[in-house]
């Protein structure tokens, strides 16, 4: 009977989408719809072929009841893996086409407007996506000792949900199909469809903590929960759009200028504090103690630091509007509270640090666990240099300017990118069952590129920038500007080649790891008597 | 599921330690004695509550900073001169969207006396009271744009889209050689103008039956009538933006570019000293 209903509504599903991609009014929704009705009729055939048979449980014994669902997160590692070497590719690439712009080939499909919401969204979408997911779901499970609610087809549609955002979003990009907001790009269906998605995360989320076995609800969870629930917010708020048509990719947005302004940036900055933030603090509440295997060092910080840094967060966004057209008392009061929230950001890399007490000796020997530190270490960094940013007279420097794009790096390829590699290295061998990684040499080849790529990155960042500001201010005894546009251009090249080659360190650090962790998959690594050997 | 014992366990992962965890050290947990802490247990065992509580706490900042940006009357300046886009120029708007062009250029003058020198008169939140979404901006690899209509000629535009280093040798923009190849048809842009009128742009119903008309007539304006498209759409420029027969891309964006921080009757406008 299920398998009936489900047949007939993938056939409607297809039939629906068949219907869009004749009746679309521009290429990407043709397209999108096109590529809509393709996966639903295969998932329509694939429907019908298993209808009245087993599932593969009732074959191979019982289905697990008890057990984690580490399927899901398995997929989760692959494809954050996978999504990172491809967001880390686009980052480099747009960064080499910024010193040299014979690399836009004169194509609409290649040239840096497109590419550079392609990158931002592999970043920070695809590949902090997918490790959040993935990570959140492995670390709720252990931490309320209970499977994840909902069943493995719920997980499921979270993971293959998602990436379909993923795949919409970043073809729509390509295709000239955007929203002009930054890192809110996606158009209104695609924002519909990760809606749907995120309620179901949340679900499972919640649900898995409700059925928890442990009495308390662990530190990590309430930023999980936290990023969980915020985004949802911000997501729905932002993209409020009335579209042209149903046929067509186009909208428009609600909020129109200043007020527009405002709630793109209370968005944006917390997609930064939400995201990239809140999440991965939880990750960092559960990966830090469990490989320097010590407790959290202080609970009391921990309840602190999450409520002020949830509550002052929010405030943030018009930090990134001074000067301009928004009233000034809006522009006042982001900064103030930006500057505050300095203390509860140290907070966390405090916590995270301070966890090291009595194992500091083993960030000598542990390259997976000095990953872990230095990215908080980066953390702290980057949420000192924000503070300072968001103060008005050194913002009139540095906004506009590659100042920002240096700090929003030390903070993405430090913080999220380095976190994010530690957890991988520390969850691969767990999750295919391995005793160790294929090979630590690797870990520390991969540490030390990546930590100078991102040297390169940020100081070669921090002297365009100020460089840009200065020049751009600059007048002469009369009260004359003594640089034109081109000039600040031009002064930059040798920089903007610097920046593009610590990326391709980076780069090159993450697929070391790719390849490490394949090999670590695979068993590679294991010792000569547990390797099956083929015969001959 | 029985292979991964080994992490099947939660005694092995973390929890709030406590004193008889970690004998001979500081444990994280030390025992409830204040209010703050006792109470916070409530939360620590309740998801819904925890729930319920996140929400609230970070609902608070997004309301008190957006919502006055609604009512408050000194939000929006008073000027004379702003009028929603013209039907070809908010097709140019849309191709400069498309393009991403706001991810190089902001359109948003700051307060400094720099930028007023290199760009103009600062910009007022009036003069994006009709954009959806806004196009400030927020990172200049190029210059901005706030102000650039009337800066160029329309043959500086048509040879610096087909290739900006021809005109400046020091730019890393990237070309756009098939804005004036690609033709550009009005079929859609009443629906985009019904769209933005849901949204809160003042298109009359006039406006709305004439779009295609108004659209033909300010990129060849021997084709209609110019005296009725100025009568709706006040210091609209009307003529062969791109130079070439027919409307392409770059008429429509060349259009846009050229009455961008153009509208606004500054001889009348007095700054509000309260925003």
């Amino acid at each position: 009977m299920i398998d009936a209903a489900k047949i007939a509504a993938l056939g409607i599903l297809t039939l629906l989408f068949a219907i869009a991609a004749n009746w679309g009014t521009d290429p990407v929704y043709r397209f999108h719809a096109f590529l809509l009705a393709l996966l639903s009729a295969g998932l329509f055939i694939w429907s019908i072929r298993r209808a009245g048979g087993q599932d593969r449980y009732a074959i191979d014994g019982p289905r697990p009841e008890s057990g984690y669902n580490d399927d899901v997160v398995r997929a989760g590692v692959i494809a954050t893996t996978l999504w990172g070497v491809v967001g880390f590719l686009a980052g480099t690439y747009v960064a080499f086409q910024l010193a040299f712009p014979l690399l836009n080939w004169d194509l609409p499909w290649t040239s840096f407007g497109r590419l550079r919401p392609l990158h931002t969204s592999a970043v920070i979408f695809a590949f902090g996506g997918n490790a959040l997911i993935a990570t959140s779901f492995y670390i709720v499970q252990r931490t309320c000792a209970a499977p994840l609610w909902g069943g493995r087809n719920l997980a499921w549609f979270v993971f293959w949900g998602y990436q379909l955002f993923i795949v919409l979003a970043a073809t729509g990009y390509v295709l000239g199909s955007t929203q002009s907001k930054e890192y809110a790009e996606p158009e209104w269906y695609v924002d519909l469809w990760l809606t749907i998605v995120w309620v179901a995360y949340l679900a499972i989320y919640l649900g898995t903590i409700v059925k928890r076995r442990e009495p308390h609800i662990y530190v990590a969870n309430w930023f999980f929960l936290a990023f969980i629930v915020t985004i949802a917010m911000l997501h729905v708020v932002n993209n409020i759009a009335i579209p042209v048509s149903i046929w067509s990719s186009q909208s428009v947005i609600l909020f129109p200028g200043v007020q527009g302004a405002m709630v793109q940036w209370w968005y944006g900055h917390n997609a930064v504090g939400f995201f990239l933030t809140a999440g991965f603090l939880g990750m960092m509440y559960y990966f830090i103690p469990k490989q320097a295997e010590r407790p959290v060092y202080s609970y009391k910080l921990s309840i602190i630091h999450f409520w002020a840094l949830i509550f002052l967060y929010i405030w943030a966004g018009p930090h990134h509007l001074h000067y301009t057209a928004l009233p000034d008392w809006a522009q006042v009061l982001g900064m103030v509270m930006s500057i505050i929230l300095w203390m509860p950001s140290w907070g966390g890399m405090i916590n995270g640090l301070m966890t090291l007490q009595g194992a500091w000796d083993k960030l000598r020997t542990d390259p997976v666990l000095r990953m872990l530190v230095v990215s908080v270490g980066f953390y702290g960094m980057a949420t000192f240099e924000g503070p300072m940013m968001s103060i008005r007279s050194v913002n009139s420097l540095s906004h506009y300017t590659d100042w920002t794009i240096g700090h929003v790096h030390s903070g993405a390829l430090g913080w999220n990118g380095m976190i994010t590699f530690g957890a991988l290295y520390y969850l691969v061998p767990r999750l295919w069952n391995r005793e160790r990684l294929y090979s630590i040499s690797l870990v520390s080849w991969h540490f030390w590129l990546a930590t100078i790529g991102i040297v390169l990155y940020a100081a070669s960042m921090w002297v365009t920038g100020i460089m840009e500001g200065l020049m751009w201010r600059e007048v002469d005894a009369q009260g004359f500007l003594v640089n034109s546009f081109a000039d600040t251009v031009a002064a930059k090249f040798p920089m903007y080649v610097v920046r593009a080659l610590g990326g391709a360190l980076f780069l090159t650090g993450a697929l070391i790891m790719a390849y490490n962790l394949w090999k670590t998959a695979v068993g590679a690594g294991e010792t000569a008597s547990a390797r099956p050997v083929p015969a001959e | 599921m029985a292979d991964n014992d080994k992490i099947l366990d939660p005694e092995k992962d973390p929890n709030v330690s406590t004193i008889s965890d970690f004998p001979d050290e500081i444990p994280n947990e030390l025992p409830h004695q204040s209010w703050v802490l006792r109470n916070h247990s409530k939360l620590e065992r309740n998801a819904f509550l925890l729930l319920v509580f996140s929400l609230i706490v970070v609902s608070i900042g997004g309301i008190v900073q957006i919502v006055p940006l609604f009512y408050l009357d000194n939000t929006i300046e008073e000027v004379d001169g702003m009028r929603p886009y013209s039907p070809l120029e908010l097709a140019g708007r849309n191709i400069y969207v498309r393009e991403g062009c706001y991810v190089c250029h902001s359109q948003m003058i700051r307060v400094m006396r720099d930028e007023v020198q290199r760009y103009g008169h600062y910009s007022l939140a009036a003069e994006s009271m009709y954009d959806h979404p806004f196009q400030w901006g927020s990172k200049r690899t190029g210059p901005d744009l706030a102000r650039i209509g009337g800066r160029y000629s329309d043959d500086w535009h048509r040879a610096h889209f087909e290739n900006p280093r021809d005109l400046v040798p020091e730019s890393i923009m990237p070309a756009y050689p098939w804005l004036a190849r690609t033709p550009i048809n009005s079929e859609n842009i009443e629906a985009v103008m019904r769209a933005n009128r849901a949204s809160g742009v003042p298109y009359t119903d006039e406006m709305l039956a004439e779009a295609r008309a108004d659209f033909r007539t300010q990129a060849d304006p021997d084709t209609g009538d110019v005296d009725a498209l100025l009568a709706r759409y006040p210091k609209a420029q009307a003529r062969n933006f791109d130079g070439a027969p027919g409307e392409s891309e770059l008429d429509a964006v060349i259009a846009y570019l050229q009455m961008l921080g153009t509208l606004v009757d500054f001889s009348t406008f007095e700054p509000d000293a309260s925003r």
